[in-house]
């Protein structure tokens, strides 16, 4: 038996900075189990974006003078603790962008349109969020290049035994995501890049369950872009990032086009501004930045590790409660290999039903296709409810869930 | 304001050292500054792998321009490893003000362009990073 020894979160003083969680719902104490779609975000980031705007709110990288200084280094500040946080080799490999999906359509976009061409293939899997499988039809039909797709099995696992069929030399991208939104599931995402540096394709990382969970290095897993959005990682609404490896980003051509991307503008040619603003056209989300450089500190402070192996432990203390649930369906892998995403079905109550009647015990969960509908169909379900956790989440929240769908049973005997 | 336009500064910028072109350049290279629309031209005469002259045109604002000349004070007779060593600090203390984030590109990019001018002889890129 293998025993994991991690550093225990003070769950109750992580809690303690949250001040959201701090409130009754339905005469419930909230149990928000919806980190998945967006998490709570702690006082300080709150604090860091208020202290932006009622103390040095200017544009950056314009003016000369004091705010807008203080506004652009503390934005650029926000952009190194990023390249930090996972890994990267400079703060010019970070690209801010609104969100995980802008970041993957400004790939799809910049590097799709100039280096794919008839007969190219881009190998995703079947278990991708529409933002990491949508835009990549999107390019294919425009350039002429065809998708493949990596299958799952039944627990909701890549079937990577497929993945020497799958890759050729005509393979240019290889897009997966490193954690299911819907089952959990944590891809082997060092294997897959292994196979596809074989035949030379790149590899793109949707990170945005991820990289707010648990460690990730991008030099470690030798990928080229990695996507993730601020939201998820008790950062603001607004603010994604894009990594790329420098001499990929350098290569691209710019995707959205304005002021600050620009290095000297004539009535009929242009030239590109050195990274990262080359792909940072018009204003940016400044305050968002700031606060999603605060939550990185945040996060960093508490521990990714610590963060990981409390989830885990949650996970593991979920699936035993939810299975004693008389016609409750799982999905997912075992707990070994997912991290803190269980969605389920009970019986043959809609899922929406099933978060309604949730939602009047205080317990927040999500409830429908997930923006994974590929993935619903081969689970044959219309649809799921879903409960995630995050580092402010405690056993107490579970046991509510567990009582809630218990209450859920009674009203649709 | 008096401790940042010190008067080396000024006189830098409106009497710039080794202004103009040169005739048969060994390397010459164009550096834009988006932000000040700085502009500057440098060329660079190398015998023996030592810089035995340089020159240089351009328009911008004060700190962009005193940089690049006393930068041109700074590498003539100097070998070209010994260029290719220099940093970003060595053109602040030159310049002897604190630069703040955004000026930052404004004192640097005389010596953007001579870096870049010395690795295109040997058809390196020159890596922003190292300018920051």
């Amino acid at each position: 038996m293998t025993q994991t020894i991690a550093p225990q979160l003070d769950i109750e003083r992580i809690r303690a900075d949250f001040p959201i969680l701090q409130q009754q719902v339905n005469g419930y104490p909230l149990a928000y189990l919806d980190s998945t779609a967006s998490s709570q975000k702690p006082a300080v980031v709150i604090e860091a974006m208020d202290r932006y705007y009622r103390r040095y709110n200017a544009n950056v990288h314009r003016g000369v003078y004091q705010l807008s200084e203080q506004a652009t280094e503390a934005m650029e500040q926000a952009r190194s603790k990023v390249a930090r946080f996972i890994g990267a080799k400079s703060a010019r490999e970070i690209i801010f962008t609104r969100n995980t999906t802008e970041s993957i359509n400004l790939v799809a976009n910049a590097w799709g349109r100039s280096n794919l061409k008839h007969g190219d293939r881009i190998l995703v899997t079947e278990m991708e969020h529409h933002s990491n499988l949508v835009p990549w039809q999107i390019i294919a039909d425009a350039t002429g290049a065809e998708l493949d797709f990596m299958p799952i099995d039944g627990s909701g696992r890549l079937a990577l035994d497929e993945l020497p069929r799958l890759l050729s030399e005509q393979t240019k991208l290889v897009a997966v995501t490193q954690m299911s939104n819907v089952l959990g599931t944590i891809n082997p995402v060092k294997a897959i890049t292994v196979e596809a540096k074989k035949v030379g394709a790149l590899v793109l990382v949707d990170g945005a369950q991820s990289v707010p969970h648990f460690a990730v290095d991008v030099r470690d897993l030798d990928i080229d872009f990695l996507a993730f959005s601020g939201h998820k990682m008790c950062g603001p609404t607004g603010i994604g990032v894009l990594w790329g490896r420098k001499e990929i980003l350098q290569a691209m051509p710019p995707f959205l086009a304005g002021g600050s991307m620009i290095r000297q503008v004539g009535l009929r040619r242009s030239t590109w501004n050195d990274l990262p603003h080359k792909f940072e056209a018009g204003t940016p989300a400044i305050a968002e930045a700031i606060g999603l450089g605060c939550a990185v500190d945040y996060l960093s402070a508490v521990g990714m590790d610590a963060i990981h192996a409390a989830e885990q432990q949650l996970t593991t203390y979920a699936l035993e409660q939810l299975a004693g649930i008389d016609g409750l369906t799982l999905y997912g892998p075992p707990v070994a290999e997912r991290g803190g995403v269980i969605s389920f079905n009970l019986d043959d109550v809609h899922p929406h039903d099933v978060a309604a009647v949730l939602d009047r015990h205080g317990v927040a969960v999500r409830a429908g296709h997930h923006c994974c509908q590929p993935l619903m169909e081969i689970f044959n379900a219309p649809a799921t409810a879903r409960a995630s956790f995050y580092l402010y989440t405690t056993q107490a929240e579970i046991d509510q869930l567990v009582s809630g769908l218990e209450k859920c049973k009674e009203i649709f005997r | 304001m008096d401790d940042f336009y010190q008067q080396n500064i000024l006189d830098h910028s409106k009497h710039p050292r080794n202004s103009g072109r040169l005739g048969q350049p060994t390397v010459s290279r164009e550096e834009l500054n988006p932000l000040c629309g700085d502009k500057l031209h440098v060329d660079l005469l190398i015998e023996d792998e030592v810089v035995t002259d340089v020159r240089f045109t351009g328009r911008g604002c004060a700190i962009s321009q005193a940089a690049a000349s006393m930068l041109t004070e700074e590498i003539k007779g100097k070998s070209v490893a010994e260029v290719r060593a220099i940093g970003k600090d060595a053109v602040l203390e030159l310049l002897g003000i604190p630069v703040g984030y955004t000026r930052l590109k404004c004192a640097l990019l005389g010596l953007k362009a001579i870096k870049a001018g010395v690795y295109g002889l040997t058809d390196e890129e020159l890596d922003d990073d190292e300018l920051s």
